[in-house]
């Protein structure tokens, strides 16, 4: 086993603590604090900022104030996707009326490359144009009006050439971003040699807007010094520090960044907030000036990549029961003009080619298209939604090949003694979790009923047709980077007795400061109202990963309590040494804000606040840090095994829709969900990521259309054109229930598990509940290709395909 | 640039804007108020909703408006809500109490506006807070996006909201100092002005003097030129306060009786009508825009845009309504078909304005059918919209008159299509030839909203919806969260 971390003297206790959980035999070692007698360990506090949101109070950062000559930046876009930019002309711009300063690729004083990961993302366009709304120039005015007008006064010359747009032509040409990819597991050739029958299809998903309400934004302070401070909706704020170090070419340590909350993020903000704070700093060192900078939601939406479309193929080697024996599953990532995070996404789609079900012997193989559009990004999933699809469309056909209804497939292909290992090598755990969840749902939701139901009415209604399906999901938890699995957070206690902790985590609304607050309390023995957290500050806690994953609440989380524990045991010395009653050290313990030692007669208690007091004039340290790294992760890209995965988050979901087959126009009736959280850290928050994931989910396979024209314009650029789930699209029927009495295995934060990515693909259920409303058409022969999103139009396309016409 | 008197959150406020300045505009840049948040700037997702009242009402009643989208002109003499009244004295609306309550806010952008969209539910006097139906819910809450919880805890807490307490503040009877007019005429310059005319002779005298003027009313279409395009919007004439524009009358006209609706006629005051007369029509309105475009956009609005694929203007070419046109030496009339002339054109003479639309009072016999396709059900344009009109006499079609919206560069009637119907049996033969007939009367083109293909599938498919509605009455065929 690895070392968690370097062990430090103070830390000993609180390591050693912590080693014994994961090296204990028991499937639930010790908490270090015992819950409250409640079943699950975490209460439903509301979000932290709750109040503040709905009374309009809770800034972002469009809402700060600036100082009276604050400028405002808008951003010069290329109107073409492909091309060698042959002038850019900007006198005009600069003589519009109250521009301030115009700047381009040759004003950069630093490096001008601010790929995340690899390089390849220039900050302005340089020479060659990669996508329609790549930045070539910006514009900073004493108004946005002003700056936005400027923009349009720009003369640009480009020499177009031909976008490449297709993900599947590109990779014929072998035009990657990076490396094709592959797994491998025993003998697939011969599997699909020998089995009784080999079925194969393709299915083309689609990609995703994020959708953050609040859009790009930042605000960009200089300092007095060389550097600048920089308020931004961000997901990573170290990764930004760093970038707009390297561009000012200034040490780290010269920029500090803050983020207090974000309006959404989704992944959306994890590398694709970065370049407009680079060049807010840019034009906040040239100026001297504060520099205001957020995206119109049509430039936000055609200049940031999104969730990236797939094609994906597979072909497998199926026993008569419908058993995949091996077989072969590509997938190929559309990633847009550069790598950006492409990388690890594919790997994450390949990682959940099988979701639940065991390949067999099989070959996975991933390949990075390199097309003419924004660079594609991280969206809730990262790659593991469009990797899962291929899996699940794939069930359905095996379902119709052998005449068995989708759930009994599914279940006979789940990972089950025996056959519990991954095509990546990573050995299943908690098996009987997914096994126990699905027949619940299945009991509860009254699944075979009403599929009997549902037959009766389709064989009677030729136009409404019903669909029904059960999908699980089986979500690996942790950066597949190792280096991002850790996290430090700093913890203060004021002499009043008041705590403020710090994390690396970023608030984006899925209530990670609020679990983490939850954490410190429940650590200290304190309410809620004692601890306050504030704004992730990269001069708080430095050098964080992304608040992406689903990590939040696991990494940040388990350093939260370190450095809680940490100050709990400094505390607790400190007591047993100072108060003269004679305080009993073992068993010593801080709850309702007392120190409490012994117990019955021998108990004694000592306030919260007096015992802060009196520490302080002890001379005790108040103040400490604490760190966390997963252990145990390891993969080989090499050898394309290991163990990627600290755990697995599992759920699943069943969807009934009515289908209207003359125009495609569907509703979704009733969804019921049962989802894994372990022993959940806050049951609202979880229900909250449950069902919100499932909704956006839903909202990515049906009503959610990126729509570029034949030049490589995106044409879905607003929310008039690109149709989020609203009000109307909430099933009438939504049951959800978190998973009880099913700690997780590995020692987690109180057993808890990660929640925010594993939802989303509980919408699969929705588009597998159309096709087997379409698959009714045909008495369920046959399983329609439905590619996503199945809009209306395709699904009323595929319909009349195969429907027996009136007229 | 003018100003302006109103009251916000009760408190008089005089503000000097310009002519395209909006309310959002105004709260957040001039104002300093940022609870109001900006999520689109187009009004598709409500983050920026406010609730606006006329204080010549009693008891108060407010509609809510996307403010990113709406005149910060209009606002003379009116009362504006917003995020940061509700919780004024000390005390959370029952809105923003229930919303807590519900865990119905995650990052919280959205939650401003839905609260305000809550907040009109809660004061609308013809609502029920202890007994919404989800209809109504729908129709509140519609234009409000949510990217983070998924609607379930916000439709909590819009049915709890009647549990919390609530002692009304005393802005809410709040008034202006003075008795501020309801309009102002004011007007620095020829080149930059925003003018309210009262009267339709005033109207038309001003359309005729500034000929490069834009007209607004609710400005749910022309207010994106300003904030997507950067068009300025220097020189607009308001015809919200015209008095023969807000009109809605029973009348006969070109012998038959109907109705006369004023070109500035909303939405929301349109349903009443439309709901007793027009069910078809009125559950389309429902499926138009959201309750805050609706609360602001008008029928004659619809209409002179002239979009191919405005929801109203295939309803009325099935009606057979026709359009008044005003200029200042008076009025002419002609059937809709002739209004349009082309993608974006009308019959519009520099100097005239869409003052009336009369709508045939349909006779006891007589049917309508209007199929909107979109991608999303609510708050969504459409791919593609069938209107269909007829009287069934002993399995007889008559007085067939058929449109399609966005199957062409105009709304256009399917004049092939009727004559294939008119006065024929319901035979499989003859719906046949209806659908054969798309072709000719059409040539759709694929955007973003849809495919050539699927817009002439789609409309053979509405013809053979039709034929089953009419041969199979008791068959369903339709969803019932379309059909309402």
């Amino acid at each position: 086993m690895r070392t968690l971390t370097r062990l430090d003297k103070d830390s000993q206790r609180a390591r050693q603590e912590l080693k014994d959980q994961i090296q204990g035999d028991g499937p639930l070692a010790c908490h270090t604090v015992k819950s409250s007698g409640a079943r699950q360990a975490g209460q439903s506090s509301i979000h932290e900022s709750a109040e503040k949101h709905v009374t309009g109070k809770a800034a972002y950062i469009d809402d700060l104030k600036t100082p009276s000559d604050a400028l405002h930046v808008a951003l010069g876009l290329s109107p073409v996707a492909h091309g060698i930019l042959t002038a850019l002309k900007l006198e005009a711009v600069k003589q519009a009326p109250g521009v301030v300063d115009v700047i381009t690729f040759h004003d950069v004083p630093g490096d001008t490359d601010i790929g995340p990961v690899f390089p390849g993302d220039p900050i302005f366009v340089d020479q060659e144009i990669s996508y329609a709304g790549q930045c070539l120039f910006a514009v900073a005015a004493t108004s946005l009006h002003a700056a936005r007008r400027a923009v349009k006064l720009a003369s640009i010359e480009i020499d177009e050439q031909p976008a490449s747009l297709d993900p599947v032509t590109a990779t014929q040409r072998e035009e990657f971003v990076r490396p094709s990819h592959v797994q491998e597991r025993g003998d697939w050739q011969q599997a699909l040699r020998q089995a009784p029958h080999v079925i194969e299809s393709e299915l083309f998903v689609g990609g995703q807007e994020h959708f953050y309400l609040e859009g790009q934004a930042c605000v960009v302070l200089p300092t007095e010094d060389e550097g600048v401070i920089v308020h931004t909706s961000n997901q990573h704020p170290s990764e930004t520090q760093k970038l707009v170090a390297e561009v000012l070419g200034i040490p780290l340590h010269a920029v500090t960044v803050e983020v207090r909350r974000m309006g959404g993020g989704f992944g959306g903000k994890e590398t694709q907030a970065s370049p407009w704070a680079c060049i807010a700093a840019i034009i906040a060192r040239r100026t001297g000036k504060a520099i205001r900078l957020r995206l119109p939601r049509s430039e936000d939406m055609r200049v940031t990549g999104k969730r990236h479309p797939f094609h994906n193929r597979y072909k497998l080697a199926i026993d008569q029961q419908g058993i995949i024996q091996g077989g072969e599953i590509s997938v190929i990532g559309d990633c847009g003009y550069s790598p950006d995070l492409s990388d690890a996404i594919v790997d994450r789609a390949m990682f959940h080619t099988d979701n639940a079900y065991s390949l067999g012997d099989a070959r996975v193989v991933g390949h990075r298209a390199k097309t003419h559009t924004a660079s594609n990004t991280a969206f809730r999933g990262f790659g593991g939604p469009q990797g899962m699809m291929i899996i699940e469309a794939a069930m359905d056909d095996i379902a119709r090949q052998v005449g068995e209804d989708p759930l009994t497939i599914r279940k006979r292909n789940f990972y089950r003694d025996g056959r519990d290992t991954t095509h990546y090598g990573q050995h299943v755990d908690q098996r009987q979790l997914l096994h126990t969840l699905v027949e619940t749902l299945e009991t509860d939701s009254d699944y075979w009923e009403r599929r009997k139901a549902i037959k009766t009415f389709n064989g009677v209604s030729p136009i409404i047709k019903k669909g029904l399906a059960l999908t699980p999901v089986k979500f690996g938890i942790s950066f597949t980077a190792q280096h991002l699995n850790q996290a430090g957070a700093l913890l203060h206690i004021y002499t009043d007795g008041s705590v403020m902790i710090n994390h690396g985590g970023t608030e984006m609304g899925q209530g990670l400061h609020t679990k983490i607050c939850q954490v410190v309390a429940r650590e200290l023995g304190l309410s809620l109202e004692q601890v306050r957290i504030t704004a992730t500050r990269t001069d708080k806690v430095p050098n964080t990963s992304p608040t992406a994953a689903s990590s939040g609440a696991d990494l940040n989380g388990m350093a939260a309590r370190d450095a809680a524990s940490k100050l709990r045991e400094r505390l607790f010395d400190f007591a047993a040494s100072h108060f003269t009653a004679g305080l009993d050290r073992e068993g010593m313990r801080l709850e309702e804000g007392m120190l409490v030692s012994g117990s019955n007669e021998s108990e004694q208690r000592i306030p919260w606040g007096e015992l802060i007091q009196t520490a302080y004039l002890n001379r005790i340290s108040l103040s400490e840090k604490g760190f966390y790294a997963t252990p145990l992760i390891h993969y080989n890209r090499a050898t394309g095994q290991g163990r990627p995965f600290y755990y697995y988050a599992f759920g699943a979901a069943v969807s009934e829709v009515s289908v209207d087959m003359l125009t495609g126009e569907y509703q979704v009736d009733r969804v019921d969900i049962l989802h894994d959280v372990g022993t959940s850290l806050n049951p609202a928050i979880d229900i909250g990521q449950v069902e919100g994931g499932f909704i956006q989910g839903m909202g990515w396979l049906t009503s959610e259309e990126l729509k570029w024209n034949a030049k490589g314009v995106l044409v879905s650029d607003g929310p008039a054109t690109y149709k989020i789930p609203t009000f109307g699209d909430l099933p009438p029927i939504f049951n959800v229930a978190l998973m009880e009495g099913h700690p997780n295995s590995m020692a987690s934060l109180y057993r808890s598990k990660a929640v925010g990515e594993p939802p989303l693909m509980l919408g699969i259920s929705v588009w597998s509940a159309l096709r087997d409303a379409l698959s009714s058409l045909t008495n369920y022969a046959t399983s329609p290709r439905l590619d996503t999103p199945a809009t209306p139009e395709r699904v009323m396309l595929a319909a009349n395909a195969i429907r027996e016409k009136t007229l | 640039m003018a100003i302006i008197e109103f009251l916000l959150n009760g408190v008089p406020k005089q503000c000097t804007v310009s002519p395209d300045t909006s309310i959002l505009t105004l709260l957040r840049e001039h104002l300093g108020a940022t609870g109001t948040k900006e999520g689109c700037a187009s009004g598709d997702c409500g983050a920026c909703t406010v609730a606006i009242s006329d204080l010549a009402d009693t008891p108060r009643t407010y509609t809510s408006a996307n403010a990113c989208i709406t005149p910060a002109h209009q606002l003379q003499g009116k009362a504006l809500v917003t995020i940061e009244g509700l919780a004024a004295e000390g005390q959370l609306h029952p809105a923003q109490a229930a919303m807590i309550e519900c865990h119905g806010s995650q990052c919280g952008f959205c939650t401003p506006g839905v609260v305000m969209s809550l907040f009109t539910l809660y004061e609308s006097p013809d609502k029920d807070t202890l007994s919404l139906t989800p209809e109504q819910l729908e129709e509140s809450l519609g234009g409000n996006l949510c990217r983070c919880t998924g609607y379930r805890p916000i439709r909590d807490a819009a049915l709890q909201m009647h549990t919390h307490s609530y002692e009304r503040p005393s802005w809410y009877n709040a008034f202006l100092p003075q008795a501020s007019s309801s309009n102002t005429n004011i007007q620095n310059s020829n080149e930059c002005f925003f003018i309210q005319p009262t009267s339709l002779a005033d109207l038309t005298a001003a359309r005729l003097r500034f000929t490069d003027a834009r007209l607004v009313a609710g400005g749910t279409d022309l207010w994106l030129e300003s904030t997507q395009r950067l068009t300025p919007l220097d020189q607009l004439i308001d015809v919200t306060h015209v008095k023969e524009l807000l009109t809605l009358e029973a009348d006969e006209f070109n012998n038959q009786s109907g109705w006369w609706v004023g070109a500035g006629v909303t939405y929301t005051q349109l349903e009443p009508l439309l709901n007793s007369h027009f069910p078809a029509f009125s559950q389309l309105l429902q499926r138009l825009g959201s309750q805050q475009i609706r609360n602001r956009g008008t029928l004659g609005g619809n209409i002179a845009n002239a979009s191919p694929i405005g929801d109203t203007p295939p309803v009325l070419l099935a009606l057979g309504a026709w359009v008044e046109l005003a200029n200042t030496t008076g009025t002419r009339c002609l059937p809709l078909e002739h209004f349009f002339k082309g993608y974006k054109q009308t019959a519009l003479a520099a100097d005239e304005i869409l003052s009336r639309i009369f709508i045939p009072k349909p006779s006891n016999t007589h049917a309508l059918r209007v199929w909107k396709l979109s991608k999303r059900r609510e708050d969504d344009i459409s791919a593609v919209l069938g209107a269909f009109s007829y009287r069934l006499e002993k399995d007889t079609l008559h007085d067939v008159r058929i449109a399609f919206g966005g199957m062409d560069a105009i709304p256009k009637r399917a004049l092939t299509m009727e004559k294939e119907l008119e006065s024929h049996k319901i035979t499989v033969d003859i719906f046949r030839a209806a659908q054969a007939a798309i072709v000719q009367d059409f040539t759709p083109m694929s955007d973003v909203r849809g495919s050539d293909v699927y817009r002439q599938q789609a409309a053979a498919n509405l013809v053979e919806r039709l034929y089953l509605t009419l041969s199979a009455p008791d068959q369903e065929v339709m969803l019932h969260a379309y059909a309402h």
